[in-house]
């Protein structure tokens, strides 16, 4: 008979389920399976950022010891899935990788050799000679802003009075730059297939099994039951393992001409090209406002970096609709397309852009007012969504605001900058509110409970990091009344049932969601078979139920969505983020020397996982605050910092202690859990924080980012 | 291979370009090995060259991983990361940037911590290499190991093997006696997952602990 739980579970700080495995080495990414036969991959990236190629000459390569195959635009086995067309159905150039002579960026594969050890096709691709027609190339966002065109996704939007800024008393007006960023998981993006007939399994870094198995199925034009696709621990992702990617697709590609095994790594430099980047955006914010702080109008318009070959979009206008109760919005957004890779969703994609410039203005106005960014905020607090004229199903912010100042010390704030001194240290102090949609999408669960009384879960959900099978262990502890320990959780399989992919902070509000009601289900089931009431049966009955039934295990798989709540209700996770810094007065160098993340997320399943998450995103702002900027050389159209080296993600020594609190009050509308997201809101409006303690250090407004010691000095 | 540069002046320019196949089909004539240059071209052709390269191309070397002594033969440019993940199947050092610049691959090489991706393996030869798969003592872990679990030092993982092997050398070394040391000493391993605060409390607490590690 098994333990019985006297509680909940839910909340408990528990270690992670393969914290072990991870501890030990024991845990397989993608690139790590011991595959017999197997071959290794290099993609040759191009040289040039726009133009034709004119020849290339592979045979020296072909001829290296070793090498099986080369693949170029010349040989390129077709994909029935592929659209050979130039020009694809929205009117842009078909980008399809090996598909055609066009060079779109910089970077761009050019061709692809397979040979039977990774050092000898690491050479046999130095051998490759491509050689181009350049045409001319835009890859600057600033010189092409008369390039700017409405893209057909994130459109222009108005309350009220047009540019009503302009009308109010106290007004500010600025340009915010946030310089590309790169996902940079420290795995790099792999992919490893084999062919087995006409059936093809795939190793991959995604954060979806089931839409990468769907993009292989579409292009190699195959059924479900012929493409399996396995990513059970992935090295991190932060949006850029959100989409199929051409260099898997090339992959795949190469499997099926050689007949063996084939695994690709891209390297550190391709990282920076082929799996996309948040994307540089140019924001312009104006603010008006009465003389006592009250928000007479909003205009946020934005600029941001496309490919040629696609629209992408960054919603950073979004956020200015209704984090604060303005009468009067007005936004607009425009796309410039460049000779650049494909840009691609990075943690808190939209909001985390947005929440800089808004969050960065409205402490500019604040000094303007003379009055407290805290204060200020709470003057234009929205007690409603103004946006949709909904209420909010939960919102705790003012919540936040009081326990990270609290927390942070904002009563040693001087609203004077530069008026604080710890040594030869300038000490500022700064806040940042962030807010993320919460979602919740359909997914399914099969649940199953053995007669010895474990229980499994199966889902083709993923997990880049933020613990996804140990929350739902817990969920599904809470459900059962059952130990934890019972209890094991599979994801990363495309075999397995449905879910959609680790995005948008909505993990364990779908998929939680589903672990749940199958949990449920599966406790209706046994009721059913023992006619026993649900107050008579006891996680203590389920395994003799089973037994009586003489059944070997009990499974059930149960789907699970959302009603019409979006309708009745505006759902959002809340963050207010707060910071204190040291500046150095001769220097420049800025330190964060205290952090605190107060975030109002619903029901936290797991505090010791979901306390990382924040943290994690914590780092990310001071990343993209503080040190990160892809740097491009406009003349050859190529980034010029594309390693660690070069381009600085945050170490040890740039971080300090940081706090991360949490309101843990259920969301009464969105899930049963009562969860909301954590994942984007953790980044979001953390970098404005830092933007706005610097400001308040030095009085030195720094609008473009990274803020660097030479912009301080 | 093809960038072995035959010393003698009369070689063409093709012949420097070349392929080593090309390079032993007419080497060989230049230096007269007493094989008939037909049956040379022939064996080039059937790919027994590649072969015959094979075997001078590499290098035998011996080296002990995790208290396991391997012999391998190598060729000059494998790195020892390379070695370890896909020769020996030791996958729990990771590769994420392949130049230094990370930390994910380190290890120990006689007891000191090394990035595995900036060392060819040939350079190992009679060294001791230990891996994050050879730091548990059998089911017992590490007490750095366990201290990452308790204080959650990571999310997804991948750069961990390489913060815990550093962590340990780290305490080794002497270096871990406070948070900013920690900090200063650790910069080398990078997470991007941002769990920075958690590892360094877990390698301040073993360190602490006064535990041998």
């Amino acid at each position: 008979m098994e333990k019985e739980l006297k509680k909940s579970v839910i909340g408990e700080p528990m270690d992670r389920v393969d914290g072990r495995l991870k501890v030990t080495g024991a845990a397989t990414y993608s690139a790590e399976f011991n595959i017999p036969n197997l071959t290794y991959a290099v993609l040759v990236s191009g040289t040039i950022a726009s133009g034709t190629i004119t020849a290339i000459d592979t045979r020296a390569a072909e001829r290296a010891p070793g090498v099986l195959t080369i693949i170029t635009h010349l040989n390129a086995p077709q994909l029935a899935g592929y659209q050979a067309s130039a020009i694809a159905a929205n009117g842009k150039p078909n980008y399809r990788v090996f598909g055609g002579d066009k060079i779109f960026f910089n970077g761009q594969p050019v061709a692809m050799v397979v040979a039977d050890t990774f050092e000898r096709a690491t050479y046999a691709a130095s051998l490759v000679k491509a050689t181009y027609q350049k045409d001319e190339h835009k890859t600057s966002l600033e010189d092409n802003l008369a390039n700017a065109i409405s893209p057909s996704r994130g459109k222009d939007y108005q309350r009220g009075a047009i540019d009503a800024y302009k009308t109010a008393p106290v007004q500010v007006e600025q340009t915010y730059m946030l310089p590309t960023e790169v996902h940079s998981p420290m795995e790099l993006h792999n992919t490893t297939a084999m062919w087995d007939g006409d059936k093809v399994t795939v190793y991959t870094k995604s954060q979806g099994v089931k839409a990468t198995q769907q993009s292989i199925m579409n292009t190699f034009k195959l059924t479900d039951d012929k493409v399996q696709v396995n990513s059970r621990f992935v090295g991190g992702a932060f949006g850029s393992a959100l989409r199929t990617w051409p260099h898997e697709i090339a992959t795949v590609m190469a499997a099926k001409k050689v007949g063996r095994p084939v695994k690709l790594l891209l390297t550190r430099e391709q990282q920076f090209t082929m799996v996309g980047y948040r994307p540089k955006t140019i924001q312009k914010i104006g603010l008006g406002a009465t003389a006592d702080g009250q928000l007479v109008g909003i205009t946020h318009e934005s600029y941001s970096q496309s490919s040629v070959f696609e629209e992408f979009t960054e919603g950073s206008n979004n956020v200015s609709r209704f984090l604060y109760a303005s009468p009067n919005v007005t936004t607009r957004y425009k796309i410039i397309p460049l000779n650049v890779g494909a840009p691609a969703p990075m943690r808190g994609p939209g909001e985390a852009t947005g929440a800089y410039a808004i969050e960065s203005a409205l402490d500019e106005l604040s000094y303007k007012l003379n009055i407290d960014p805290i204060a200020l905020r709470l003057k234009n607090y929205a007690e409603n969504d103004p946006e949709r004229n909904l209420p909010y199903s939960s919102k705790y912010l003012k919540e936040c605001y009081s326990i990270g100042a609290e927390k942070i010390g904002w009563s040693n704030r001087s609203q004077t900058p530069g008026a604080v001194k710890e040594g030869d240290w300038l000490v500022g102090y700064g806040i940042g509110c962030g807010v993320f949609g919460a979602h919740r999408g359909r997914a399914t669960a099969k649940i199953r409970i053995n007669a010895d009384g474990n229980v499994n879960i199966q889902c083709a959900t993923a997990d880049i990091g933020p613990g996804t099978a140990t929350s739902m262990v817990l969920i599904a502890s809470d459900a059962l009344g059952m130990p934890t320990d019972k209890i094991t959780f599979e994801l990363g399989n495309s075999a397995f049932p449905q879910a959609g992919q680790q995005g948008g902070s909505s993990t364990v509000s779908s998929v939680g969601s589903a672990v749940h009601d199958a949990s449920l289900a599966l406790k209706k089931k046994l009721m059913e078979l023992s006619g026993k009431t649900e107050s008579d049966l006891s996680p203590g009955n389920y395994t003799d139920i089973i037994k009586q039934q003489n059944l070997p295990y009990l499974e059930i798989t149960q789907g699970s969505q959302g009603g019409d709540e979006g309708s009745k209700y505006s759902m959002y996770s809340f963050s207010a983020h707060f910071c204190k810094v040291h500046v150095h007065s001769v220097t420049g160098q800025v330190k964060v020397v205290k952090a605190v993340a107060v975030v109002d997320a619903g029901t936290i399943i797991n505090h010791k996982t979901a306390g990382s998450q924040m943290i994690g995103g914590v780092v990310g702002g001071i990343g993209m605050a503080l040190t990160e900027e892809a740097l491009f050389d406009d003349r050859y159209g190529r980034y010029i910092n594309g390693n660690f080296a070069d381009y600085h993600v945050p170490v040890h020594a740039d971080v300090p202690d940081i706090e991360a609190v949490f309101i843990d009050k259920p969301d009464p509308v969105l899930n049963p859990m009562g969860t909301k997201g954590i994942g984007e809101i953790s980044i979001i409006g953390f970098a404005p924080a830092i933007a706005n303690a610097v400001y308040n250090a030095t009085g030195k407004r720094v609008r473009e980012m990274p803020i660097t010691p030479d912009k301080l000095i | 291979m093809a960038s072995k540069k035959p010393d003698n002046a009369t070689v063409s320019d093709e012949l420097l370009n070349g392929t080593r196949r090309d390079f032993l089909k007419q080497s060989s004539v230049l230096t007269a090995i007493t094989l008939a240059p037909t049956g040379l071209v022939k064996a080039a052709e059937s790919g027994l060259d590649e072969k015959i390269a094979a075997v001078f191309e590499k290098i035998p070397v011996s080296l002990t991983v995790n208290g396991v002594k391997h012999d391998v033969s190598v060729e000059p440019r494998v790195t020892l990361l390379d070695l370890l993940r896909e020769q020996l199947h030791l996958t729990g050092t990771k590769k994420g940037c392949d130049r230094g610049q990370c930390g994910a691959c380190t290890v120990h090489v006689d007891g000191k911590r090394v990035n595995s991706c900036l060392s060819l393996a040939v350079m190992h030869d009679g060294h001791h290499i230990t891996t994050i798969e050879g730091l548990a003592n059998g089911d017992e872990l590490h007490p750095l190991q366990e201290a990452f679990i308790k204080h959650d030092g990571f999310q997804c993982g991948y750069c961990t093997p390489g913060q815990i092997m550093s962590g340990v050398a780290c305490i080794r070394e002497g270096h871990a006696n406070t948070e900013s040391n920690i900090r200063e000493y650790m910069s080398g391993n990078i997470c991007r997952c941002g769990a920075y605060p958690n590892i360094v409390k877990a390698i301040y607490e073993v360190s602490k602990g006064g535990q041998k590690v």
